[in-house]
């Protein structure tokens, strides 16, 4: 019989680890803790090397919602009024993994809502959900400094995920993040250096490279995931190959999928608009899973379905 | 390709000269580097001449399916990941039609396939073959529903049976089409191979069990003469589809192992799960996806998925430069103007139309740099906007005067406003800002 042979790769590094959450004997009160990253091998390849644990799909959900997607809206209902019975739906229904609650009601821009405010509506959800958060401001600079402290003080060792840190601003979430054993997201834009220069930025403020996940910036499905696709994937080689600075797990938001005009509108002649959009965040998700992702923030939860069932037969984390 | 040292240690080592470079070694460099032809050296052996031809044959065997217009060609391939050159045979879609179908239907699912078509940025995307599959197990209704099929449709053609007798009756009504055997597995080989071989078409070898039986499947339909072959690999879920399809894609390009050096057919099955399979071989290696049945509204994803995977790398996608109507804009609709980096036009896009607000968008060509690089390198300028302005006839449609400049760029502001004569507006930083900053106008 002709023998193939088997080409393994012999990488030299590897993913790190990141802890979310925290149980109660870690003094959270989290039931469960998620590890994610690990991994020693490109994306699924067991043959080549381990990939340890499961990715992860995050529920999004946000504290006040302006021009959300029709579709979703339908899917979730009067929940998206209230975070709480929206990221209680993600967990009981849809088996999230986790939640991410974006604090979008602090912009200064628009509902201006005070740091305080958007830290108790972390704390009532950390009451109603047992899973880990991941929790972003509004984007807007100034304010998510103030928001980010106030969350990361009331909910000390809970071990949230903070987003994010960019090399524009980077200390105050970082220093919110360190003073209270969060993890946090450094964000670049589109660009392997760039992702390695803010990750260099923050270790040398002191931030730990277990408590480091990379957003790369997740391009969707037509408008330039070709971009964000090979992005990671070099990314996740070069981590391979040993440059220590990118041996984090990768985060990525698939929800900028619904910014596409084929996940909203109708395509004169052509059917299924519902379905065709739910396969749009999905699609995004699969390739952001297979260029080496290891939690996406997901927004439908039809998508999320898919996805996750792509992930069981991908063996996830076997 | 092997190595100089590799080639110099076939050549004759006389050192005469007569292939124009000084000595056999100076030789073996040419053509290491594809400068020089081996017939150049009169003294070369036949042995040489043939390990030389076997090594310099592409890693995966271009495959070709179908006859004119709409060929499909497959494998050629020489990368694992798309950064490092390109994919450069995009995956095929087909979708299968059971013979068992009355005619009526038969016809109307064929129309209905090709009529799933979509246009977007300027390329069409569609299915591109049809696969018959033969459930009535009836070889004379395979054969006719193979010909009803191919008078309706000029796409090629995918036989799907395991039955020879079948399988050799289409063939006979439709070889000059040239469609693909599906096919040949362990129990059916030679008589595949031989059908195959007669009609000069393409061949899918299938074998579940695992990558060494296939591979032996392969060289036995190699020794029967065929080698116009595709791999089917028949894994059970995802994880073993991405395994094997790696392995393949691995051995051949960067082993220099040719046993299975050929393009690869999924057999995706419908449902969720089959998209999910077809979406994972157009990531990963997959030459040829047959569906049993697919959505339209499953179709449009897969179909621009592929567009973005199989898009050149080394060539920024751009968009047409010209002057875009939004949210239906008329006379009195500013002029927002961006590059044709398209990564940066759809972002300028969406959140213009998420504005709501009328507005022209005027794609300046930037030779598809993005708005700092293209400022830095001297592509976006008043002259260029200029440019695009006229070229596009922008002043004609957009009669308010009101131009708005990325803030990215707001320093050329003042420059710009005198060569176009309009009011300059400083937009947003960020795309992201243009909602509310048009709201705001």
């Amino acid at each position: 019989m002709v023998e193939v042979p088997t080409p393994k790769e012999r990488w030299s590094g590897k993913i790190g680890s990141v802890a979310l959450g925290a149980t109660p004997e870690e003094g959270g009160t989290r039931a469960t803790k998620l590890v994610v990253g690990g991994e020693a091998t490109m994306p699924f390849l067991y043959f080549e090397g381990g990939m340890p644990n499961r990715p992860l799909i995050a529920g999004e959900v946000i504290d006040l919602t302006t021009d959300f997607p029709e579709i979703v809206r339908r899917e979730l209902g009067a929940a998206i009024d209230d975070p709480v019975t929206w990221a209680k739906r993600w967990v009981e229904e849809f088996h999230a993994d986790l939640i991410c609650l974006k604090l979008h009601s602090t912009n200064p821009e628009e509902a201006n809502r005070s740091a305080e405010e958007a830290a108790a509506t972390v704390k009532r959800m950390l009451e109603a959900v047992k899973v880990p958060l991941i929790v972003y401001g509004s984007g807007h600079e100034e304010k998510d400094a103030k928001v980010l402290e106030s969350v990361s003080n009331l909910a000390p060792k809970e071990r949230l995920l903070l987003g994010h840190a960019e090399e524009s601003a980077y200390k105050t979430a970082a220093a919110a993040a360190m003073s209270n054993d969060h993890a946090i997201i450094s964000f670049s834009n589109l660009d392997v250096n760039l992702s390695k220069q803010i990750i260099i930025l923050l270790t040398d403020f002191g931030v730990k490279k277990e408590k480091i996940v990379l957003d790369p910036l997740a391009a969707a499905l037509g408008m330039g995931l070709e971009y964000s696709y090979s992005v990671m994937e070099r990314i996740r080689l070069s981590a391979l190959m040993g440059d220590s600075m990118l041996q984090v797990p990768m985060i990525c938001d698939t929800t900028s999928a619904w910014k596409a005009k084929e996940a909203t509108e109708e395509i004169p002649g052509h059917d299924g608009l519902e379905e065709r959009a739910v396969w749009w965040e999905a699609t995004t998700g699969l390739a952001a899973m297979l260029s080496g992702a290891d939690i996406l923030i997901m927004r439908s939860p039809g998508s999320a379905r898919i996805v996750k069932r792509a992930i069981d037969e991908l063996g996830g984390g076997a | 390709m092997p190595t100089a040292i590799e080639i110099f240690k076939l050549l004759p080592k006389k050192n005469c000269g007569k292939c124009n470079f000084p000595t056999c070694l100076a030789f073996a460099m040419q053509l290491a580097n594809s400068k020089a032809k081996l017939e150049d050296c009169p003294y070369v052996s036949e042995e040489a001449k043939s390990t030389l031809a076997a090594s310099a044959a592409p890693p995966i065997r271009l495959v070709k399916l179908g006859v004119g217009a709409g060929v499909i060609e497959m494998g050629d391939e020489t990368e694992l990941y798309r950064h490092e050159k390109k994919f450069f045979h995009p995956t095929a879609y087909a979708v299968e039609i059971p013979d068992s179908l009355p005619e009526g239907e038969l016809e109307a699912r064929v129309r209905g396939i090709m009529g799933m078509r979509f246009e977007r940025v300027g390329q069409v995307l569609r299915f591109d073959a049809i696969a018959i599959s033969n459930p009535s197990k009836d070889p004379g209704r395979f054969a006719q529903a193979a010909e009803d099929v191919a008078n309706l449709t000029e796409l090629p053609l995918v036989l799907k049976s395991r039955d020879a007798e079948a399988t050799k009756a289409a063939v006979a009504r439709l070889g000059a089409r040239r469609p693909l055997i599906y096919g040949a597995d362990a129990s059916n080989l030679p008589a595949m191979c031989t059908i195959a071989k007669g009609a000069s078409c393409p061949l899918v070898v299938s074998e579940p069990t695992g990558l060494n039986q296939l591979a032996d499947l392969v060289s036995k339909a190699r020794s029967a003469g065929v080698e116009d072959l595709v791999l089917e690999l028949g894994p059970k879920d995802l994880r073993e589809q991405l395994e094997r399809s790696t392995i393949v894609r691995k051995v051949s390009v960067k082993k220099t192992f040719r046993g299975l050096g050929y393009p690869i057919l999924v057999d995706a099955g419908k449902g969720e799960g089959g998209v999910l399979k077809g979406m994972l071989a157009t990531l990963k290696y997959g030459s040829l996806v047959v569906f049993e049945d697919i959505s339209e509204a499953q179709a449009l994803p897969l179909f621009v998925l592929r567009q973005n995977i199989f898009t050149d790398p080394q060539v920024p996608i751009q968009v047409k430069p010209g002057i875009y109507p939004v949210n239906g804009a008329g006379e009195d609709a500013p002029i927002l103007f961006t590059t044709n980096f398209s990564l940066t036009y759809f972002t300028v896009l969406a959140d213009i139309e998420k504005s709501k607000v009328p507005a022209w968008l005027l794609v300046v060509d930037t030779e598809g740099l993005s708005v700092m690089t293209a400022f830095s390198a001297g592509k976006l300028t008043p002259e260029s906007v200029v440019k695009g302005l006229e070229s596009s006839g922008a002043k004609d449609k957009s009669k308010c005067g009101q131009l708005v400049i990325p803030g990215m760029v707001s320093r050329m502001s003042g420059k710009l406003q005198e060569a176009t004569g309009m009011k300059v507006l400083v937009g947003p930083k960020e795309s992201s800002g243009l909602p509310k900053f048009l709201k705001g106008l």
